[in-house]
């Protein structure tokens, strides 16, 4: 594999530039810098709210200095909360080229758009350039989740990526699972994995928390589609989502931000502290694997069976399609079809298969969602509490 | 990468030794039906893929155990061969929401 070499000494599988409005106002300002350059590289980003919050703030500095990602341009309406200097002291910090655009100060939209496609442009030409350096197993971060979960999702596709998971951790990589509030119902066997006992209770504090939070909202992580496939509770899909975790040992347990310290596999908890607001911790599976590539995930490996086309800006998403019968209609957004372990393909082809790809899109092949242009964004509000002394034990 | 599969008539899987119900792996039913591994189960009605039935007859509020785990409980009397789902039972921690057009197993 070969990386881009960053000042902080991570590696990033891609070179993107990336165009992040710091308000909805300057969502479409964005959106056009981009457009022409949306196949070289450039890919919108941002945070549309006027109010501040210092989780949003967090996670735009952790994505805008994300090894991925090689230049930024902020595009900044100009009365916004959102503080642009802060972020671009941040970027300028991490060696990156940076630059800000205010529409208000730039003469409007039009002026705006064609001064960011000039900067936009001229980045795109540099980061082509920039040599790569070989890069390890042991140095890439990657995340998992799944999304329009079946029945089919808990045999198939979920076991699969666990045995990649635990291959790729073996092998030194750090692997982060997620979405506590599809783990209710796993809390004990779960915490039964942790490296140390205290370890185990805050894994299963994190769990209680989610059911807690979802109870006030009045719905569990659980769609319309879930139960068309098959499923019937929060807690059997929760038992298909957790084969995702594979079966090593837990080593952390993490935040959205929370950058793994080392290889080993990865608990993030995703659903905010404190007292319920915001409404859902997660409104869709993009929220997710924003979450993760925060916490440097390079790529992501996305299990699902009713059929999700989503990618992500910033990192690469993996399709992984639990069930045959989707596969079959999907196949065009499909990068690995997992169903056919229901006629007979072993487990272990399946799962040698995800990791194979995993290092070649690493490596720079491009998976179907990249390919198609997809590269989906959301960051909404959220409020966290730092992660304690005994959720990640030396 | 392979050619894309086409729905083929299932079988029932069973997951753990504890379960008390069975995972279709594609279209079954209603009728005799082939239990991977061990002979055969009289479904009650069309059961489509991801869907369970029950491997034997479930007490109304008794466990419904999948993976070798309880994944709800039993809202009604369940016989053995009948469609396990939102129908005859529910979440032990926070209720499922289903529109009704998709909840059905049988379409």
């Amino acid at each position: 594999m070969q990386g881009y070499l960053r000042k902080d000494g991570r590696k990033g599988i891609r070179n993107y530039v990336a165009v992040a409005y710091l308000v909805e106002c300057a969502h479409h300002v964005a959106r056009e810098i981009v457009h022409p350059h949306r196949e070289d590289g450039a890919q919108v980003i941002g945070f549309p709210g006027c109010f501040p919050n210092v989780y949003a703030q967090d996670m735009m500095e952790r994505l805008c200095t994300h090894p991925n990602v090689g230049a930024v341009l902020l595009v900044s309406l100009g009365c916004e909360s959102f503080n642009r200097f802060q972020l671009s002291e941040a970027i300028e910090a991490s060696g990156r080229p940076v630059e800000t655009i205010v529409i208000q100060r730039t003469g409007g939209t039009r002026s705006s758009i064609a001064a960011g496609q000039d900067w936009v442009a001229a980045q795109v030409e540099a980061l082509k350039g920039q040599e790569t350096v070989p890069m390890g197993v042991d140095e890439l971060i990657v995340g998992t989740v799944c999304g329009g979960s079946d029945g089919t999702s808990g045999i198939t596709g979920n076991p699969a990526v666990g045995l990649a998971y635990d291959r790729l951790v073996a092998e030194g990589a750090a692997c982060i699972f997620e979405e506590t509030g599809e783990l209710i119902g796993c809390e004990a066997i779960m915490a039964a994995r942790a490296r140390t006992p205290e370890l185990a209770e805050e894994l299963t504090r994190s769990v209680e928390k989610a059911a807690r939070y979802y109870a006030t909202l009045g719905f569990g992580s659980f769609a319309a589609g879930n139960a068309e496939g098959g499923l019937s509770t929060i807690e059997e899909k929760s038992m298909g989502a957790y084969a995702k975790s594979g079966s090593s040992p837990i080593d952390g347990l993490i935040k959205p931000g929370d950058i793994p310290p080392r290889g080993g596999l990865y608990l993030m908890d995703v659903v905010p502290d404190g007292e319920v607001r915001y409404g859902f911790p997660n409104i869709a599976d993009n929220a997710e694997i924003v979450e993760m590539i925060a916490s440097g995930a390079h790529l992501t490996l996305f299990v699902t069976a009713r059929g999700s086309v989503v990618g992500s800006a910033l990192a690469p998403v993996i399709k992984i399609c639990a069930n045959p019968e989707s596969y079959a209609r999907l196949s065009e957004d499909m990068d690995v079809n997992a169903g056919r372990i229901l006629s007979g393909t072993p487990l272990a082809e399946v799962g040698e298969e995800i990791y194979d790809l995993t290092l070649a899109v690493a490596d720079g092949q491009k998976t179907k969602s990249e390919a198609l242009g997809h590269a989906e964004f959301i960051l909404t509000y959220k409020s966290f509490e730092p992660i304690g002394p005994a959720c990640l034990p030396g | 990468m392979d050619t894309p599969t086409s729905p083929t008539a299932g079988v029932l899987l069973r997951l753990h030794a504890a379960d008390n119900v069975l995972v279709a792996t594609g279209p079954v039913g209603p009728g005799p039906t082939p239990v991977s591994g061990s002979g055969t189960l009289e479904l009650r009605a069309k059961v489509t893929l991801g869907h369970k039935v029950a491997a034997e007859a479930i007490a109304a509020g008794a466990q419904i155990m999948k993976y070798g785990v309880p994944i709800g409980s039993a809202t009604d009397q369940i016989p053995a061969g009948a469609h396990v789902h939102v129908d005859n039972m529910k979440s032990d921690y926070t209720p499922t929401y289903a529109l009704d057009a998709t909840a059905g197993g049988d379409s």
